[in-house]
């Protein structure tokens, strides 16, 4: 490789990173102050290049560009009034959806105005011609690129540092409510910074489109992405996401370069793993400050009531003979929902005893499913044996990925685990060799004697009612103790001589494995694997359900499953856009029931 | 002044309060007294808006602010020093008092940082320095010099003496003796009665969330069986 | 019998010195305050004993082992309780659930996925919650119980495991005078009764004066004064940084 060529992967890199930092800064930006991290930040990214190739063609690209940063900024004071605003006392996990149902909502609407196809953008007028640099062609627009990163590092530090707004900013990132008994009136800070946070995403968004046609996937990659930086640039430092914008965008710059653009995935993550263990806060994060205010209360764990005992008996009983009175499709519904009542029960697992908001489940779920294709495919090992191996693999995948995991708490873990889950998705879109890319594996049929509906259901339901029962009795033994000990006061656990964190990470695992048995059911069920199997919505299915079915409670996570299946099933054939009216939903729970759906059972109780 | 009207109030599921009646009139100093847990923070934090009430009313000044937030109740002239100080550690000691900054009101006195440096000395030696990087009782005269900034007719403290050391104790009580004389109102939360006689004209004793005694400090000096009762000392 | 032997412990940060060259013991069943104005480094002395710091030089053995650069759990592990100023317990169980943890941590029997809470820790669990006099209470979920229960809980968790050394950090802050004097004296004879060295910090220099055995003062980060509480109350360079003019009288409030 010539000093030219790797000039111009440098340079290429430079480019890109400008437009990861604006998001990241903005993600950082506003979770400083409002303590919210917006899940929907890579949507109003997204918004940014849709807008800017609709306003090209009518007021020009130079006019557009920062028209559709205002109009996104616009938008996002319009989501802090409408939305967030009302949320801000909500617990944490509802946060998350909420601005989770706003990435559906923005998605089917950027679907309903701008249709599927990917629009491609115009180029810069006046800077639409390449320059030569030491024998090399790199566009001049990827220049004024390079250029305008440091310039808004600079913008915003000033912002910060020299003006009353600024000093007001840093004072509520650290004690908002203290800042709020001193009279700043936080309603506007906040509301100010949120527009501004979703002008420089906007203005990010904008600002590709150039190089890269807006599209519908763009959301969840930026989101991601920006999570990586922040994560690995240290939380809440801006310096810090430009550093790690800087550094992430070289890594992929040089693999596409160097031509190893399949390797991309796997370099980000060698590099973010390296950065997190060498530097567990970030590059520049310093000491996570604890935020103010009433600490979240767990209610106690009750065991079963005899009650309660005896109708799950029933239950079981009536699933048991319900083969001898229904024909398939009741059975074919059924064995879904046993096994996301599986998958539900494995994510409740670590949500409600270890609080390990986890918003990349389905990366287990998929993992344990592409295992049992790829083991019955490509290994050509016996069915029986592919289905009891896979679940090792999402158990194994979530030994690699919970070791960072529970190394954050709250809200970078969710942070982690959702990045995590869209590298493993974009891993099984793009390794065709092995995973048979977007078109999946077709082909993984059960054995002869598991094939009919009705043997396939026994299997289900065994495997799924068994499964669930340990996770259970885990969350009921000295180990389930342990880990709510954890959760309940960190400091407590370690002055009795337990590994919080260790225990955390075994709860991981051991969840990242019983979602592995799900998956491995679900691809012998249907008989073919896609990538939407471990997407980041399927992930959020898991959420929903949970919430449905109340976090307090792991036999909860089964009615939510049960519902949430049924109605998705129900609901998907007649609704256009399915994911937005889920979106709408979460958010009609989540603002008229901030305290959470456990809230409705206590006050029958 | 400020007035709690038949108050109830509480966080999360604990209800702390209970028809709480309390009184602070024009440029005296009372010590709000009672066990841990008696309510006394609460009373404080409901007054300012960063608790709920679930029934009952406040008035500062004659208006009504029970379901004002916090920030507009310091607008109107409430100053609020936190138990645990709360000062912004990344923020210099200048940049601390300029966050608690609002324009003056009349009838309130007009403070500046450099007129505040004249009360306390300290402070005016360390204008640059961190507020993390200060001690207790400094902290303890930065919130102080911090709610000051807001130019408020009335301030409310909640235990200013708490982990302090004897010695820094009573430079903090000459001072509160001295927002006095510049026409301040007090209120102020201590599990000390001996820390409280230094400043206090006024007790109120809260137990359990009610108003069960109030009276001047110098008639709860001379009655042992009501100390005895309320205060255990 | 020496339990906690410190050698020239020292500690910066950032240049700033925070301890400098503190030595001192404690002994079985001995009860030692650590007091000092604010900032003198009770809390950094305080916190490389029980590991969640880590000191530039010196050593701290616990009856011959060295503690030094361990982290807290380890540092249970040979035999250190502790409680914290701001309590800390596990709010979502019941005052009995969080002594069997304790017991069972103790033991080591932490990691079982499919056993349920042992019956035997059950009983051992019943003892504790009397030596602490909270048997009525043994049901209620901690997040429930009056903060001084909580200090009570608190104390039989750190006891759970037999330790041989308890830190307190800062016990009676918050609560009323009272109080105090309950909660430290069942500290003391929990102490006395099985042996156990404590090494406390504390701003209530009647709690000092009443229950320690001696005291070490701190100022500016090395060790100034030490001795009985007598002999500290009477010393003049004592009196000047930290103790000032203030009435001190024990029992006059």
């Amino acid at each position: 490789m010539s000093f030219s060529s790797v000039l111009i992967q440098f340079l290429n890199g430079l480019a890109s990173a400008s437009s990861l930092f604006l998001v990241a800064a903005g993600l950082s930006l506003i979770f400083g102050v409002t303590r919210v991290v917006n899940f929907a930040h890579g949507s109003l990214y997204m918004l940014g290049m849709y807008f800017a190739v609709w306003l090209s063609e009518r007021v020009g690209f130079w006019t557009a560009v920062p028209l559709a940063a205002a109009v996104v900024g616009f938008l996002g004071l319009l989501i802090e009034l409408g939305l967030l605003r009302r949320i801000y006392k909500a617990p944490e996990l509802l946060q998350l959806l909420a601005t989770f149902a706003l990435l559906l909502i923005i998605k089917d609407a950027a679907l309903w105005a701008w249709g599927a196809e990917d629009l491609l953008g115009p180029r810069a007028p006046g800077l639409a011609a390449a320059v030569e640099i030491s024998g090399g062609a790199f566009p001049q627009y990827d220049l004024l690129l390079i250029v305008l990163g440091p310039l808004v590092l600079v913008f915003l530090h000033l912002l910060l540092t020299q003006t009353r707004w600024g000093l007001l900013v840093r004072a509520a990132t650290e004690d908002r409510e203290m800042a709020g008994a001193l009279g700043v009136n936080q309603r506007w800070l906040f509301s100010s910074v949120f527009a501004l946070g979703a002008l420089l995403a906007g203005l990010g968004g904008a600002l590709q489109i150039p190089r890269e046609p807006a599209n519908l996937n763009v959301d969840l990659t930026v989101i991601s992405d920006a999570f990586v930086i922040v994560v690995v640039g240290g939380l809440g430092s801006i310096p810090g996401a430009f550093l790690a914008a800087l550094l992430i965008a070289q890594v992929k710059a040089f693999c596409i370069g160097l031509g190893f653009s399949k390797a991309t995935l796997v370099v980000e993550f060698i590099v973010m793993a390296a950065v997190l263990v060498i530097r567990p806060r970030g590059l520049l994060g310093r000491e996570a400050t604890i935020p103010r205010g009433p600490g979240a209360e767990e209610p106690p764990l009750r065991p079963l009531s005899p009650l309660l005992l005896r109708a799950l008996a029933a239950l079981l009983a009536a699933l048991v003979l319900l083969p001898l009175a229904s024909d398939g499709y009741v059975l074919v519904l059924l064995t879904d929902v046993l096994i996301f009542a599986l998958f539900a029960a494995s994510l409740h697992f670590i949500l409600g005893p270890a609080r390990l908001h986890s918003f990349g489940h389905a990366a287990y779920f998929g993992l344990g499913a592409y295992a049992a294709g790829i083991l019955y495919l490509q290994a050509k090992l016996p069915m029986e044996l592919a289905l009891a191996l896979a679940p090792l693999a999402a158990g194994l995948g979530a030994l690699v990925f919970g070791w960072f995991c529970v190394r954050l708490s709250g809200v970078y873990c969710a942070m982690l685990t959702l990045a995590f889950a869209q590298i493993a998705w974009s891993a099984a879109f793009q390794w065709d060799g092995l995973t048979g890319g977007s078109n999946g594996l077709v082909g993984v049929w059960p054995a002869a004697w598991l094939a009919s509906k009705t043997m396939y259901f026994y299997l289900s339901l065994l495997a799924c009612a068994l499964a669930i029962a340990l996770l259970w009795r885990a969350v009921h033994s000295p180990f389930g103790y342990a880990l709510r000990a954890g959760r309940d006061s960190p400091l407590r656990a370690e002055a009795l001589g337990i590994d919080v964190r260790a225990t955390q990470w075994a709860a991981f695992s051991i969840a990242g494995l019983a979602a592995g048995i799900a998956g491995a059911l679900y691809a012998f069920s249907k008989g073919s694997i896609s990538p939407e199997a471990m997407g980041i919505p399927r992930s959020v299915d898991g959420l929903v359900m949970v919430m449905l079915g109340g976090i307090h409670t792991l036999t909860g996570s089964v009615w939510g499953a049960a519902l949430f299946t049924w109605l998705q099933d129900a609901a998907a054939r007649n609704v256009d856009y399915w994911r937005a009216a889920i979106g709408v939903s979460i958010l009609v729970i989540v603002i008229l029931l901030p305290r959470g759906l456990a809230t409705l059972v206590q006050k029958r109780a | 002044m400020l007035e709690l009207q038949r108050l109830n109030a509480g966080y999360g599921r604990a209800h702390v309060l209970f028809d709480l009646d309390l009184q602070l009139r024009p440029g005296e100093v009372v010590a709000l007294l009672g066990r841990n847990g008696a309510g006394k923070t609460t009373a404080l934090k409901t007054a300012i808006g960063l608790l709920p009430s679930i029934s009952g009313d406040i008035l500062f000044n004659g208006k009504r602010i029970t379901r004002l937030e916090s920030f507009e109740i310091a607008r109107l002239g409430l100053g609020y020093v936190a138990e645990d100080r709360r000062i912004f550690t990344d923020l210099s000691v200048m940049e601390n008092l300029a966050v608690g900054r609002l324009p003056a009101r009349s009838g309130a006195p007009r403070w500046t940082a450099e007129k505040l440096f004249e009360l306390f000395p300290n402070l005016g030696r360390m204008r640059e320095r961190r507020g993390g990087s200060m001690s207790g009782g400094e902290q303890q005269m930065l919130a102080i010099a911090r709610s000051l900034m807001g130019n408020p007719s009335a301030i409310l403290l909640d235990e200013p003496f708490e982990g302090l050391a004897p010695i820094i104790v009573t430079g903090v009580a000459a001072t509160i003796r001295e927002l006095k004389r510049e026409g301040l109102s007090v209120l102020l939360c201590e599990q000390n009665l001996r820390y409280a006689r230094l400043v206090a004209e006024r007790a109120c004793i809260i137990e359990k969330g009610r108003l069960c005694y109030t009276g001047t400090m110098a008639a709860l000096d001379a009655d042992p069986a009501l100390r005895a009762r309320y205060l255990s000392v | 019998m020496t339990v906690l032997q410190v050698r020239n412990l020292h500690k910066s940060f950032g240049g700033v010195r925070a301890v400098a060259d503190v030595s001192f013991s404690v002994a079985a069943g001995e009860l030692l305050a650590l007091i000092g104005p604010n900032g003198a480094g009770k809390t950094t002395c305080f916190n490389l004993v029980n590991g969640q710091l880590a000191p530039d030089s010196g050593s701290i053995d616990l009856q011959g082992k060295n503690l030094v650069g361990k982290p807290p759990r380890e540092i249970y592990r040979n035999g250190v309780g502790r409680t914290f100023q701001l309590t800390a317990t596990f709010g979502s169980m019941s005052v009995r659930e969080n002594l069997q943890v304790a017991l069972l941590s103790h033991a080591r029997k932490l990691g079982s996925v499919v056993s349920s809470l042992e019956q035997q820790t059950h009983a051992e669990a019943d003892n504790l919650l009397q030596q602490i006099g909270m048997q009525a209470q043994a049901e209620r979920p901690c997040a429930e119980l009056a903060y001084g229960d909580l200090k009570r809980v608190e104390l039989a968790m750190a006891l759970a495991s037999q330790p041989r050394l308890l830190l307190m950090d800062e016990p009676t802050a918050g609560m009323a005078a009272a109080e105090r004097t309950e909660l430290m004296q069942l500290a003391a004879d929990l102490a006395r009764n099985s042996r156990i060295a404590v090494l406390f910090t504390e701003h209530d220099m009647e709690v000092v004066f009443r229950h320690a055995d001696r005291v070490l003062v701190l100022c500016e980060g090395a060790l100034i004064a030490q001795g009985t509480p007598a002999e500290v109350r009477a010393s003049a360079l004592v009196r000047q940084v930290y103790l000032g003019d203030a009435d001190l009288e024990p029992g006059h409030a």
